[in-house]
């Protein structure tokens, strides 16, 4: 009888020896004269158990982690492959209770299947979503994403059944859809273990919002330090076309789909939108002013649907169970659920999702555990490196858009950076300064010149000179950065600034400048 | 093959590609190991830009080398995640260790050392790419190793 093991691929996974682990497994069973079938799969997202052996049995998937190369013929001698006792067993993954508090929607395959599977895709539900909007129609299927709530995933919430509408009512023969993979927020990778570990599921879900708005030509951009997902979306593209997925005639529907991989150069400015489409046209990534917005004036002046990795994996889920159930979960006006990342100093780091809703404190103190160091939490930076600090007595708040943005922070992409108390955070403010000064477009002044200013400032005040005047003119340049910076990678670098000083003022007394 | 016949070919695998001066130009890395100022004339004249318009995508992106990279390229993760695991003292490990600073080619041509903002391993950190391959819980002992691995190899 052949045994079933599953591997991830996914880049975390390989990123602490998934491979070597892979072929252990492989040499020690053929050695233990044993049949085995290893699957490569995505991750299930409990990173700290990287490198997470899955074996099949009669009671389920049975994992072992953090599981290392060096550890496997000790594994398999113990009886891994028949799911035995060890002390790296964790027990049937889906039963654990991290796993068992999330509502995946939108990684209800990943980590589950073989990402390059079309067979495994299918049998999970795939291309559900895509036949019942081709059933639909066009304008029945917008009318579904609007209904649901679903919102942008890439940190503005922009509702995407709107953006779609618009792209749809504005006449042209060429039109585009842009999924922006350009994900350089410290401290989010869902969309990176997303297209790794469920790459069909974005295929399904931009060729759903292709035939919503008339499209004919997808382009998804990703961002180059993600090898890996660059890597496997190309296969999932060229698997997909031979599946009839993509192409001239998509589910033999008569739907002309072609879509294409673009690789970014590491600006971190092309993850604002118009940054990104000007950079697929070929140029440097210059933010555009806006008006026209993108779906009327997009790519190559084209109307074109601009929406994130997460915001289009989640539609074939909208589609195949109806707007309405998926406007059932979620809070307010923020509907469905969001794939957070726990990241930086934390035990338990990685995908959690869940309905909106959820407060900040059961993420970082309850499933990922506190600290990996063992020290106190101090800050935490939620929606990447423009997002605001927030002190541990904030962890209060309910993760979702409104609640967030009368903090006077912003959820973002769903990124949360943990820091124990060694941390400086004049020192993490001055970063967000000197990062802005180093990804700045520099086609608007506040940015290009503020940031630069920025760091001088804070380093004036750490280092004790005219203090209170710096403080002052520090504040006047986050004024004048948040309102007259053209895009959010100006206006919102005062955000960490802000927040820094605001609940950690004592960091920012003065001391003897280091070198 | 010629340097311009190189390019050419280069080009010729995205004359239909919309926009493609960034596919062009990570292709041209891909053959050279960097973007020499001397084929931008040509790509210029081929996709019918301006040499400036060419020369300003070039210098826009950090991933266009102006310069063959050394035998092994480290890039150290520095944003927020991998800063709150010590990603700072990792890379002052790096540019004691291999006596360059970051964005420096060491001068034996051994190391290149460049910096990186967010390789999405920030649940693993601290975390870098050694010649293209991503590695995470990175401490100054196992990133030598790997250096040292990669060293050997080439």
């Amino acid at each position: 009888m052949t045994t079933t093991v599953y591997v991830p691929r996914d880049a975390a996974a390989l990123s602490v020896g998934a491979d070597a682990v892979a072929a252990a497994i492989t040499r020690e069973a053929a050695l233990a004269g044993r049949a085995v079938r290893v699957v490569r799969n995505g991750s299930r997202g409990m990173l700290w158990l990287e490198t997470l052996v899955e074996v099949v049995t009669d009671a389920g998937r049975i994992g072992y982690g953090p599981v290392t190369a060096d550890a496997v013929p000790a594994l398999v001698a113990a009886g891994m492959l028949d799911g035995a006792h060890h002390e790296l067993r964790v027990g049937v993954v889906e039963e654990l209770p991290w796993f068992r508090a999330q509502h995946r929607l939108c990684f209800a395959r990943v980590g589950v299947t073989d990402p390059l599977s079309p067979e495994d895709y299918l049998a999970h539900g795939g291309m559900t979503g895509l036949r019942r909007a081709l059933e639909i129609g066009p304008a029945a299927t917008v009318a579904e994403v609007t209904d649901s709530g679903l919102r942008g995933r890439g940190g503005a919430g922009f509702p995407a059944g709107i953006k779609w509408k618009t792209v749809a009512d504005t006449p042209g023969e060429l039109k585009f859809v842009c999924c922006n993979a350009d994900e350089g927020d410290s401290g989010t990778f869902a969309d990176r273990m997303l297209i790794e570990g469920d790459p069909f599921c974005l295929i399904e879900g931009m060729a759903i919002a292709a035939f919503a708005v008339g499209a004919t030509e997808g382009y998804i951009y990703i961002r180059s330090e993600y090898p890996e997902a660059v890597r496997t979306f190309r296969r999932a593209i060229d698997i997909a076309y031979a599946q009839g997925w993509l192409g001239d005639d998509v589910l033999g529907s008569g739907l002309r789909f072609d879509l294409m991989v673009r690789v970014g150069a590491g600006a971190y400015i092309c993850g604002e939108e118009t940054s990104m489409l000007e950079s697929l046209e070929g140029k440097r990534g210059v933010v555009r002013a806006k008006p026209p917005i993108p779906a009327i004036t997009g790519l190559f002046g084209k109307p074109t649907v601009v929406n994130n990795v997460l915001t289009l994996a989640s539609v074939p889920a909208v589609l195949a169970d109806g707007g309405a159930s998926y406007q059932a979960l979620g809070v307010q006006r923020s509907r469905g659920t969001q794939v957070f990342q726990l990241a930086g100093n934390i035990a338990r780091g990685g995908v959690f999702e869940t309905a909106f809703g959820i407060s900040l404190r059961d993420l970082v103190e309850v499933h990922g555990g506190g600290t990996l160091s063992g020290r106190p939490v101090r800050a935490v930076q939620v929606g990447g490196p423009l997002g605001a600090y927030l002190p541990v007595s904030g962890l209060d708040l309910a993760m979702d858009y409104e609640a967030f943005a009368e903090a006077g922070a912003m959820l973002g992409h769903g990124g949360i950076v943990v820091f124990d108390d060694t941390v400086d955070m004049a020192s993490m403010a001055r970063f967000a300064f000197s990062f802005c000064a180093e990804e700045s477009c520099g086609k608007c002044t506040p940015c290009r010149v503020g940031a630069v200013r920025g760091v001088e400032v804070i380093d004036r005040i750490v280092g004790g000179e005219d203090v209170d005047d710096n403080l002052a003119l520090l504040g006047d340049l986050c004024e004048l950065m948040t309102d007259g910076s053209l895009c959010a990678m100006g206006g919102l670098t005062p955000n960490p600034v802000r927040s820094a000083l605001q609940h950690f003022a004592d960091d920012f007394t003065p001391r003897r400048v280091t070198p | 093959m010629t340097v311009v016949e190189r390019v050419l070919a280069v080009i010729e695998a995205h004359r239909g590609d919309r926009g493609a001066l960034l596919p062009v130009l990570h292709g041209i890395q891909a053959e050279f190991g960097y973007v020499d100022q001397s084929v931008i004339p040509l790509v210029a004249k081929e996709l019918n830009l301006s040499r400036a318009d060419v020369h300003g995508v070039v210098t826009f992106y950090s991933d266009f080398r102006s310069e063959p990279a050394g035998r092994v390229t480290v890039q150290l993760c520095r944003a927020e995640a991998c800063q709150s695991v010590g990603a700072e003292r990792l890379v002052a490990h790096a540019e004691v260790t291999y006596g360059v600073k970051v964005g420096q080619t060491s001068e034996d041509g051994a190391v290149t050392l460049g910096q990186v903002f967010c390789l999405g391993n920030c649940a693993l950190g601290p975390a870098a790419q050694v010649n293209g391959r991503l590695h995470g819980r990175l401490d100054p002992a196992r990133l030598d190793g790997l250096v040292d691995a990669e060293m050997e190899m080439r």
